[in-house]
């Protein structure tokens, strides 16, 4: 409970702050709206935001969704197999001095306005910060229970399922926790290059038309769903945590 | 649980260029314990490790073998300094860990009745998170006991403890493995003098044989024959190399 009445706490701190800035800075509505005429945005915008942030959220889950089962088992390949680690891993590193970003462009030239270039951008994004996050746990068991594991006379593929994953699994949980953070930035990249909807569409729709409460208003939904995305996340990894069994 | 066999080790180790140990002779009776008593890094663990048939990263050349001829892996449990609990496991998951990773259905009932006979009953569900550094390593010894190996190895298992609990253990331990052919390896002299039915001093120049005290293991602790017999060890064990 303690957690939810300070995160009242600082919503109204920073409701202060912000329109504190607007009335002393005497900024105009154009580059800085106040808290009320964003929350008046929103109000009378609410069907036009929900059906925005509905289509970012299926990039998003559906991004999420792909791009964690394509790090697990990128990471159980690279874990079981020398030959992977040696011939891909180089490559999986190497792919991240590409900024994905730069590539959201040609993923909307090949894949359309739709949803799916979107899909794609959050998988990319958020798959090799699952692999290499749950490869590492895989890869620290401590070396004594392997060792007690083959004395017990287990085959390597049950000492993964056994003993390797169950260990690894707050490592994964680390990787979970930034990929539900990071899928919505590059849902919202994508949006911003190429969309027929999303919030990241909405945004700059709006900021196009001036309407700077509404751009504000949009801009609110996508943080708070985000940090509704890290919650449930962080709470499901709790959860597989303590239930490992 | 098989006849248990006795183990002959002959061998020299080494890391690449620079030898562990010089040729030695371990003989490990069957069904009784043999203690392997030494200062830390002389290689009594690699010893250990090379019965098991685990990774040593060492080079070694000579050979290991049963006493009846057939081979050890697959006859050997083995506990650790640590307890090598799984953290996401109960007592009972912990216990019967070995027939899990080895695709087998779990003797439950067994694994009850071995946990009441080390007094774990009321922590049977319980998470190794919530027991002392004692009970702990009980689980240990339960979960090796369920093994049910003829053969069981011991590193240093009870160094981690207070002295009181170590001394439990080790009587716990003496009472449950009684029968199995048993190799603990520990760097307390007063273990080995109170546990080995033979003991061997082990340094980076070689392997002896220290002869204990006629009285069978396990020795009272306070028993004069078995404090000259630890004192004996300690000097041995203090004597610069030759």
């Amino acid at each position: 409970m303690s957690g939810v009445w300070r995160g009242l706490a600082a919503a109204v701190l920073f409701v202060g702050l912000w329109q504190a800035l607007v009335t002393l800075a005497d900024l105009p509505p154009f580059i800085l709206p106040g808290p009320v005429r964003v929350a008046g945005a929103l109000w009378s915008n609410v069907g036009l935001i929900a059906w925005h942030a509905g289509i970012t959220m299926a990039e998003v889950l559906i991004g999420l969704a792909l791009g964690v089962g394509l790090g697990i088992a990128t990471a159980i390949g690279l874990a079981v197999s020398p030959a992977a680690r040696y011939l891909i891993r180089p490559a999986l590193v190497a792919t991240q001095s590409l900024p994905v970003f730069a590539l959201a462009p040609i993923l909307t030239l090949w894949m359309g306005y739709g949803i799916w270039s979107k899909v794609v951008m959050a998988v990319l994004i958020i798959y090799f910060p699952v692999a290499s996050a749950f490869f590492d746990g895989l890869m620290r068991t401590p070396r004594g229970w392997l060792d007690l594991g083959h004395t017990m006379g287990a085959s390597p593929a049950r000492l993964l399922w056994g003993i390797r994953v169950p260990a690894a699994i707050p490592s994964l949980a680390s990787g979970l926790r930034l990929a539900a953070v990071y899928a919505p930035i590059g849902a919202v990249i994508g949006e911003w290059v190429g969309a027929a909807g999303g919030l990241g569409y909405l945004m700059l729709l709006a900021n196009g038309r001036v309407k700077i409460d509404l751009m504000f208003a949009t801009l609110l939904v996508l943080a708070a769903l985000t940090l509704l995305l890290h919650r449930s996340v962080g709470w499901a990894c709790d959860r597989l945590v303590a239930r490992l069994d | 649980m098989t006849p248990a066999p006795g183990i002959t080790l002959i061998g020299a180790a080494r890391f690449g260029e620079s030898p562990l140990f010089p040729p030695v002779r371990l003989e490990i009776d069957p069904g009784s314990w043999s203690c392997l008593l030494g200062p830390s890094g002389c290689g009594k663990t690699t010893i250990l490790r090379l019965i098991a048939g685990l990774d040593t990263g060492v080079d070694f050349d000579g050979h290991i073998r049963a006493s009846d001829g057939k081979p050890l892996p697959g006859r050997v449990a083995y506990m650790a300094q640590t307890d090598l609990l799984m953290p996401w496991l109960d007592v009972l998951g912990n216990v019967t860990l070995g027939a899990r990773l080895r695709g087998e259905t779990p003797d439950v009932e067994a694994a009850e009745t071995l946990v009441e006979r080390l007094g774990l009953s009321e922590h049977a569900h319980k998470r190794p998170t919530k027991l002392s550094g004692g009970q702990r390593q009980r689980v240990a010894l339960a979960r090796t006991l369920m093994e049910d190996r003829p053969v069981v190895l011991l590193d240093e298992p009870f160094s981690a403890l207070d002295a009181r609990t170590r001394a439990e253990m080790q009587d716990l331990a003496a009472e449950t493995l009684e029968g199995r052919t048993v190799l603990l390896v520990t760097h307390d002299p007063g273990e080995a003098a109170r546990l080995g039915d033979r003991v061997f001093l082990m340094d980076r120049t070689g392997m002896v044989e220290a002869v204990p005290p006629a009285t069978p293991a396990i020795r009272p602790a306070a028993d004069s024959e078995t404090l000259a017999f630890q004192g004996r060890l300690l000097d041995a064990l203090r004597e610069p190399a030759a």
